[in-house]
This record gives C-alpha cells, sequence and structure tokens, in this order.
C-alpha cells in the first residue's frame, strides 16, 4: 500500500499521531450514506494531495473512514471524502 | 396592504454585480447640478442636493416624482445622479482593476495567454463550476500566468508592469495612468474573456469600475435634521457630495476655459480625494475628510462597517421592545427562579392575551381595572394597556386610557388582542452583558414589587456575573405561547443550575449562605426550642418537629436535627467537609474538627455543612439531590437552604473587622524573627553569589540559580509567616470562619493582612526595572537583597514602606493591565468563535450539522453525551454505582 517512488522514506501511517485511515469499499459506500441520509458532497472533505491520502493511495471520490482516539469516547469514527487539490 | 405584507416571500439568490452609466442615468430621478441644498427662504433648490424629486422627509410633503408621501404612503426616495466631467476610479474595485490591467494587453484587450493557455483555464474553470468549487484559486493562476509573459501572445506588444499606489493611482512601467486611459483599456477587453477575470459579462463590464456617473442616495437615505435654534445640519453624505459637486464644476470650467494642463489635473486629483473619501472615509493612505469640528465623516463604508455599523448593529442586533433595564440588587427571600419587577416597568411592559369565549369575561375586567387607581401607590393591580381588533382586515390598535376603559370592555369582542400589564407569574428572560455563555440569559417567574430595582435571589449572581455596586441588568419579556413553553423547559433558572462547562452545578449556596450553615452545624450542639422553630419557619418546614431533648429544664433542638429536614429521605453521604484540615490520618467520624460529614437516610449524623455541601462547584448535597431528585428539588434546597442559612446568620450575629486581623506581640516576634532569618539566607545567598562561590543548577545561569534560591526563599519566608499568623488566628475569628468555610477569602488573604504580603513580582521575576542597576534611587547599585528586589515583609495590618509600597503597586499594575488585555482579546475570539459556530447543530440522529447539511462531526463530542447532563464530563458515575449495589447488598 505505501508508496515509495517519492521522497519518503519514513512510513507517515506508523507515526502515533497520524490516525487509521482506511479506504471503505462501494458496499460501505452505499450503507454509510444511507445510515446518515446524506450526499457525498456532505461529508468532510480531504485533498487527495494530503500526504496520509497520497500514502494509503486514495483518489478523488473515495472515501476514507478515519478511527481516531478520543478522549470523551475512546475511539472516535469519521469519514472524508477525498477530493482533487488545487496543485 | 396588511394582507400582502403577510405572505412571506423566500430570497432564491442575490447576485451582485456592477452599475452602468446607463443604469444610474436610467434611474435617476434627476441630474444634480448645484452644490446648494436650499434656498434663503427654506425651500429645496431644484437640481440641487435636497432636490425634491430625490423624495421627501417632512411629513405631508408630497414627493415630486411618485405622489406620495413618507409616513403612510411610503415614498422609498428615488436616486439622483452627477455627470462626472472626468472618469474616477473607484476604490473599492481598484484591486479587480488592477488584475484586470495585469492580465490584459493595452493594445488589443487580449489576455495575454496563448491560445492554449486559455482553453485549458476555460476547461478548468468549467469543471470546477459543474463541481461547484471555489475558483478563486484559479482565477489567482490566470492572473500569475498572465503577469509571466512579456509580449501579447496575439499582437505582440511588449508588456509592461502595473503597479498600484495606495489607495487609488495605476502606473504602467512607471507612468502613471490617468482614470481615462485605464477605461479606454479596459473597454478593449472582449466579452468573451471576461469569465475568466472572474466578471459576469451578463450582467458587467469592466470599464463600469471607473465611474463617469456618480448616483446621488435619495434624501431619504441622508435626511437633514433641524436643530432646535431653527438651524439645518446635514447628513454627512450630504457634505460630502457638496464637496464633490463643487470640485466637479470647477474641473468642469476650468477644462472647457482651456486652463493648463496642471491646474486641470489638481483638480482632477481633488476630485478623486472627495468620490474617493464619500465611498470609504477609512481609505489608508489618503486623510479622512473631516468635518468642520475636526470629527471624521462617516461617508458610506462607515455605514456599513464594524460594531456601529449597519450590519453589527442594526442587523445582526437591534433594539427591541417588550424589554426593560434598571439597576439590580439583592432579595435573599424571593425563590432562584423569580426576578423582582419594579411596579413602574411592570405597568409599561405587556403580554398579548387573545381574548376567546372562555376568557372575556376576565379580559373585560382587566380593561375596566384600568379607571380604578389604588389608593396606596405601592399596592399593583394590572390591568390593560391596548386592545388591538382587526376591523376589514386592517389592525386597530387602541390605547386603553381612564376615560375609555369602561366603552372599551363593554365592545371588546372575541377574536381580538388585549395587551395585558405583567402579572405575578409571569415568564420573562433576564440578561446581562457580556453574555459570555447561556446562563447568562435565564428565564425567571415575574414577582412585582415595589421601588426601582430588578431583584433576584444572590445564589443566581455566579451564572450571570453579577455584583450589586451599580449592575444593570436587562428583561425581555414572551410573548408567544411557543416562546413561553420553550422558555419554561430550557432556559429556566432551575434547569440552568447545571453547567454545560464541567458537568456541576454553578447555582449553590455563596457567601452569608455557607457562613450561616457553618455557624448552624460547626459546633455539635442543641439550640433553645424558640431559636429552633425561627429558623425552621423560615424555609416554611410543615414536618414534623424534631425531637426536642431538654437541657437545663428547657426544650432545645439538635442543630443537625434542623438541617436534616431540608435533606430527602433517601440522601446518604460520606465526604470530608470544606473546613477539614487535611489531617494525616482522617479519623472520620472521631475527626477533632467535626469535619467528617455523614449523612444517613436524610439525617445528618455528624459533620460541618459548608461549601462542600451547598456551595456551587462542589456541594455534594446540592449535587446528588439534582441528579437523584431532578432539577425541581435542586432549586427547593437551593431556596430552603439559603433561607435557613439566612435566618440563622442574623439569629446568631456574624461580623468581621479589622481587629480580626490582630495577632498577639509575641506572634509578631516569632514572624518577625522568621523574616530576619529568611532575610539573612538571602544576604548569604547574595554574598555566595558575589564570591562566585554559588553552584549553578542544570540548565541554568549563574543569575538565574540565583533569582530562583531566592524566591524560594522569599516564598517560604511569606508561608511561614501566614502559618504563624494562622496558628494564633483560631477559628472563632470570624475571617478563618469565611476562609474556611469557603464563604469567602482564603487563609492566604488572611497571612498577607496579619503576617506578611510576600515578594511582589512583575513577569514571574523578582522586580529588577527602573533606573541604572537598581529599582529606585533608595537602594545601591547593583542591590540583589530582598527589599531592593520588591520583596515586601510587612504585612497590609501593619502597613507598607514607601518603597515597598512602590513595588506592590508594581505587581499591581501588572494585573490590571494582564486582566484588561485578556479581556478584549478573548471578546474578539469568543466573538470569531460564535460566529463560525452559529449555524451548527446536533441532529436527531447525534451528528452534528451546519445548516448547508455538511456533517462537522459524526458524533456530537465523539460520545454524543450532553456535558450539561454528564457527571462532571463522564455519561455515568462508575464510582456511584459501584457504591450503591455495595449498599443494596
Ligand atoms: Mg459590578
Ligand atoms: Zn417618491
Ligand atoms: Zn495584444
Ligand atoms: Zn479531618
Amino acid at each position: 500500500m505505501v508508496k515509495t517512488s517519492e521522497k519518503q522514506s519514513f512510513d507517515i501511517m506508523s507515526h502515533d499521531l497520524v490516525p487509521l485511515h482506511i479506504i471503505i469499499s462501494d458496499k460501505e459506500k452505499k450503507e454509510l450514506f444511507e445510515k446518515y441520509n446524506i450526499a457525498p458532497e456532505n461529508l468532510p472533505k480531504i485533498f487527495d494531495s494530503d500526504p496520509v491520502i497520497k500514502s494509503i493511495g486514495a483518489k478523488p471520490g473515495q472515501i476514507t473512514k478515519i478511527v481516531r482516539k478520543s478522549h470523551t469516547a475512546k475511539e472516535a469514527v469519521a469519514y472524508r471524502l477525498v477530493i482533487e487539490s488545487n496543485e | 396592504m396588511e394582507r400582502a405584507r403577510s405572505i412571506t416571500k423566500k430570497i432564491g439568490n442575490i447576485n451582485f454585480s456592477l452599475l452602468s452609466p446607463n443604469e444610474i442615468r436610467k434611474m435617476s430621478a434627476t441630474k444634480v447640478i448645484t452644490a446648494d441644498t436650499y434656498d434663503d427662504d427654506g425651500f429645496p433648490i431644484a437640481m440641487g442636493l435636497m432636490d425634491p424629486r430625490l423624495g421627501v422627509i417632512e411629513p405631508g410633503l408630497r414627493c415630486k416624482t411618485c405622489g406620495l408621501r413618507v409616513g403612510k404612503d411610503k415614498c422609498p426616495g428615488h436616486f439622483g445622479h452627477i455627470d462626472l466631467a472626468m472618469p474616477v476610479i473607484h476604490v473599492g474595485l481598484i484591486k479587480s482593476i488592477r488584475d484586470c490591467l495585469r492580465s490584459t494587453c493595452r493594445e488589443c484587450g487580449k489576455l495575454l495567454l496563448t491560445d492554449k493557455q486559455r482553453e485549458e483555464y476555460c476547461d478548468i474553470l468549467k469543471k470546477y463550476g459543474t463541481e461547484h468549487r471555489d475558483k478563486t484559486y484559479v482565477f489567482k493562476q490566470i492572473i500569475k500566468d498572465s503577469v509571466k509573459s512579456d509580449k501579447c501572445p496575439h499582437c505582440g506588444r511588449e508588456t509592461s508592469k502595473i503597479e498600484l499606489d495606495k489607495p487609488t493611482s495605476l502606473r504602467e512601467s512607471g507612468k502613471k495612468l490617468t482614470p481615462s486611459e485605464v477605461r479606454e483599456w479596459l473597454e478593449k477587453i472582449q466579452d468573451e474573456n471576461l469569465p475568466l477575470l472572474d466578471i459576469n459579462k451578463r450582467t458587467a463590464r469592466p470599464e463600469w469600475m471607473i465611474l463617469t456617473v456618480l448616483p446621488v442616495p435619495p434624501v431619504t437615505v441622508r435626511p437633514s435634521v433641524t436643530l432646535q435654534s431653527g438651524e439645518r445640519s446635514e447628513d454627512d453624505l450630504t457634505h460630502k457630495l457638496v464637496d464633490v459637486i463643487r470640485i466637479n464644476q470647477r474641473l468642469q470650467e476650468n477644462r472647457d476655459a482651456g486652463a493648463p494642463q496642471l491646474i486641470v489635473e489638481d483638480l482632477w486629483e481633488l476630485l478623486q480625494y472627495h468620490i474617493t473619501t464619500y465611498l470609504d472615509n477609512q481609505t489608508s493612505g489618503i486623510p479622512p475628510a473631516r468635518h468642520r469640528s475636526g470629527r471624521p465623516l462617516k461617508t458610506l463604508a462607515q455605514r456599513l462597517k464594524g460594531k456601529e455599523g449597519r450590519f453589527r448593529s442594526n442587523l445582526s442586533g437591534k433594539r427591541v421592545n417588550f424589554s426593560a433595564r434598571t439597576v439590580i440588587s439583592p432579595d435573599p427571600n424571593l425563590s432562584i427562579n423569580e426576578l423582582g419587577v419594579p411596579i413602574q416597568i411592570a405597568k409599561e411592559l405587556t403580554i398579548p392575551v387573545r381574548v376567546t369565549v372562555h376568557n372575556i369575561d376576565w379580559c373585560k375586567e382587566m380593561i375596566e381595572k384600568k379607571a380604578t387607581i389604588p389608593s396606596d401607590p405601592n399596592e399593583y393591580c394590572p390591568s390593560a394597556n391596548y386592545v388591538i381588533r382587526e376591523m376589514e382586515g386592517m389592525k386597530q390598535r387602541i390605547k386603553v386610557t381612564e376615560r375609555n376603559a369602561k366603552d372599551v370592555a363593554e365592545r371588546l369582542e372575541t377574536g381580538a388582542i388585549i395587551e395585558r400589564q405583567l402579572m405575578d407569574g409571569d415568564l420573562a428572560l433576564f440578561n446581562r452583558q457580556p453574555s459570555l455563555h447561556r446562563m447568562s440569559m435565564m428565564a425567571h417567574r415575574v414577582r412585582v414589587v415595589p421601588h426601582k430595582t430588578f431583584r433576584f435571589n444572590l445564589s443566581v449572581c455566579p451564572p450571570y456575573n453579577a455584583d450589586f455596586d451599580g449592575d444593570e441588568m436587562n428583561l425581555h419579556l414572551i410573548q408567544g405561547e411557543e416562546a413561553k413553553a420553550e422558555a419554561e423547559i430550557l432556559m429556566k433558572v432551575q434547569e440552568n443550575i447545571l453547567s454545560p462547562r464541567f458537568g456541576g452545578a454553578i447555582i449553590g449556596g455563596i457567601h452569608d449562605h455557607i457562613s450561616g450553615c457553618f455557624l448552624l452545624t460547626q459546633k455539635d450542639r442543641n439550640i433553645p426550642i424558640d431559636i429552633a422553630i425561627h429558623i425552621l419557619s423560615a424555609t416554611g418546614f410543615k414536618g414534623k418537629l424534631p425531637i426536642p431533648v431538654i437541657e437545663n429544664g428547657k426544650s432545645h433542638i439538635n442543630v443537625k436535627d434542623i438541617f436534616s429536614t431540608l435533606l430527602p429521605d433517601d440522601l446518604s453521604l460520606e465526604y470530608k467537609s470544606k473546613s477539614c484540615f487535611n489531617c494525616e490520618t482522617c479519623e472520620g467520624v472521631k475527626c477533632p474538627h467535626n469535619a467528617y460529614v455523614i449523612i444517613k437516610n436524610g439525617v445528618l449524623k455528624h459533620g460541618t455543612i459548608d461549601e462542600n455541601s451547598i456551595g456551587a462547584f462542589k456541594g455534594r448535597i446540592l449535587d446528588r439531590i439534582i441528579r437523584d431528585h431532578g432539577m425541581g428539588a435542586g432549586r427547593e434546597f437551593i431556596d430552603n437552604v439559603t433561607r435557613m442559612s439566612i435566618a440563622a446568620i442574623t439569629l446568631f450575629g456574624f461580623t468581621t473587622s479589622i481587629d480580626d486581623e490582630d495577632i498577639p506581640d509575641e506572634a509578631k516576634k516569632q514572624i518577625e524573627e522568621g523574616l530576619a532569618k529568611a532575610l539573612k539566607k538571602i544576604r548569604s545567598l547574595v554574598h555566595a553569589y558575589e564570591n562566585d562561590e554559588l553552584e549553578s543548577l542544570p540548565g541554568r545561569s549563574i543569575e538565574e540559580t540565583l533569582e530562583m534560591e531566592i524566591m524560594k526563599v522569599t516564598g517560604k519566608a511569606r508561608d511561614t509567616a501566614g502559618e504563624i499568623a494562622g496558628r494564633h488566628l483560631g477559628l472563632n475569628n470570624s475571617a478563618v470562619m469565611m476562609a474556611k468555610s469557603g464563604a469567602r477569602g482564603s487563609m492566604l488573604n488572611l497571612s498577607q493582612m496579619s503576617g506578611c504580603v510576600g515578594q511582589q513580582a512583575v513577569r514571574g521575576e523578582r522586580i529588577h526595572r527602573g533606573y541604572q542597576y537598581r529599582t529606585l534611587p533608595h537602594f545601591k547599585k547593583g542591590d540583589l537583597g530582598a527589599s531592593a528586589k520588591g520583596f515586601v515583609a510587612s504585612c497590609y495590618k501593619k502597613g507598607l514602606t514607601p518603597t515597598e509600597y512602590f513595588f506592590h503597586s508594581m505587581g499591581g499594575r501588572e494585573g490590571l493591565v494582564d486582566t484588561a488585555v485578556r479581556t478584549s482579546r478573548s471578546g474578539y475570539m469568543q466573538r470569531r468563535l460564535i460566529n463560525a459556530l452559529e449555524d451548527l447543530r446536533v441532529e436527531r440522529d447525534g451528528t452534528v450539522k451546519h445548516s448547508g447539511g455538511q456533517i462537522i462531526q459524526f458524533m456530537y463530542g465523539e460520545d454524543g453525551v450532553d456535558p450539561a447532563r454528564s457527571i462532571g464530563g463522564k455519561a455515568i458515575d462508575i464510582n456511584r454505582i459501584i457504591s450503591d449495589i455495595k449498599e443494596g447488598v
């Protein structure tokens, strides 16, 4: 999964402060939209130029599931829509 | 008309664009050519700035354009125009003008992009458009790419550098461009290139950014006021327009007469200045236009911008009806839910009541009461102020007076609305600025009282952050049933006892409430039955009297039993009270200070009631009652416990004075000895430093080490002095009682008053600034001793020496400056935060969504817990559950 072609000597995903990012499947996508009754545009966005997105190789239009550590809930799940960056 | 207005319409979209010179002329009611406003007889001059065709301001007069009057028909006013002799740049659009010039060719007006580049950008823009993405970045890129080319790819003209001299002057490779030249250039830009310059080709042309015609706003926008002396005073905008017309005229005359180029250019520049300041009088780079008195004029931009501008002052927030403001004062006998409203205010404020078959008699009676005047001015007899009825679709508002009361009451029919005066029990919103959190605005039950101040229970001071040194507060009456229900459920004081900030009570006993309970329960004793009954009566106690004991042949009641009457039967708690001395091993029930509280099944068995029992934030009993029995019980407990303790403290008596800080001579001597020892230690430290014998701490220089060591010594010196003083101030000292019970003040305050004030600091360091090498001329240069660097050995009671006083003021000033800076900064931060969060909301499924539908959080606070209903931020109280289960077993 990790792209090493660029000058990336360190796997950022292994860093303690980088939460777990997973690209979700089309089935999961459908379930997500149904669960929250939303369209993809209503999700929070993330640029495809983001180091994490580059690292997991997500493409614009895909959705990543993010599992973060949380002070209040131990673990918090969020979803972000990958979009094309300006650069 | 009334009916037409009631149809609500929704704004589909708003499009901001430029006005073309043609449009300005088309919408103009008249050309304005004279700078004068009124003639000698006081009539507006035709084609002047007050021409009646621009609308009228005096009621009764008819507008010459539409024939309507100001008052009822509502003539909205009409624009005029000024034809400018020479074109002028619009300050607000100067950046767009610069960008247009930078990215186009002066010769052919085409974009300085190759056809291929242009094609690419068109595609990107189209793509961004379909994806609803922000295009600003692309427009910036287009300009960047255009500036890069040094030759026009279409006609080959060499490009030149466009520079902008703020605020309104443009230069092409150092040569100044006149507005006419800029306009000619912009005219050349082809329509099909406009979308790439962020201009909508259907609604605007770039050359319209250069003004050739200036619209004159209607008189209604800039009304003149007649002063008491009969003099007319014109609006700032009119003043500015007068300037524009004058200069415009002179420019025209000079140009037509063939005056030298220099003079024409000067006038042209002046016209530019006047129009710039007419649009925005705070443009950086030019002096603001001023009134004769020296006050800067409020021109167009100033009307809209900032705190006093149209948006923040008139649109986001505005003055409202059905509200009152007056000074506040305390009333310990009111419930925390109540609010004392002065009669004067109650008579003025009204609540609408719809007349139905069920209440028509009551309504009639209400109106009739207007005619009866109570004999006692302190007696309040609510009646109705207005009757609103609908006649043939028109609303009619009749003022009820003493004279017509009977008549109006007789003619009252169902369907009408009466506006009745405030009555006891009405719900109203009460607010104190700054409204920093939601508890700054709470709903209270009205109680109409004599005199002129708003009154409320002292327990409600902390959420409002109110005191009674002259504070004023606002009252807003609720006018509708829905609003009333909402306020009842969400905003009543009792619903806000628990703060969403930390999930604990923010309303509870304060000051004398705590002193009173402490006084009552500190010593386990029996008090005569008459006193006990008096205290119980204050809470309106109706149950069975606690069992009396006979002492010296008289009936007595135990103080713990008196307090226990307030506790629910199922309350069982064990905790340390605030006045606990933190003994090394807590002896629990056998605590010598009676500081261990035990409550079993609603009976106080042991311990002193103080801040840890009934105070906000830490009150254990209060907290438990709210959790177990709800907000209503919490309110009742606060009401009763405050009443009881106020009754107790007034009965027992409680006072503090300066002799509470007196300590025996022997203690004074001990303190002096301690201080002398500390000073000696400091001297030896300084000595060691001067002889280079001081060993530096890791990571510190020698100087830093010395400072740290000295700070340590001075800190300890103050603590020991305080300790000695504290040892001699017993628990029968009122000041100590207040500090120990958590009512007011701390032991530190006391030790500063009777022991030693201690080291003064500025920016966390000993005071070191002032004169060269010393803080004050009283000291030797380079003196590093305690007194030369701000150590105050005296106590407040004894008084400070002049140098000590000076250092103390330095420390005090720092504190004042800090608070001043903090409040202004946090105020601005809060404003920005609120503006960012105002249209977020928690949906039913627990997600936090923006009003646009975007998800901000997938679960509110990630755990979905309402902090106001949490237990100290947690959803459940594990310890409580465990102990409850243990109890059950
Ligand atoms: Mg005050
Ligand atoms: Zn009109
Ligand atoms: Zn060209
Ligand atoms: Zn103890």
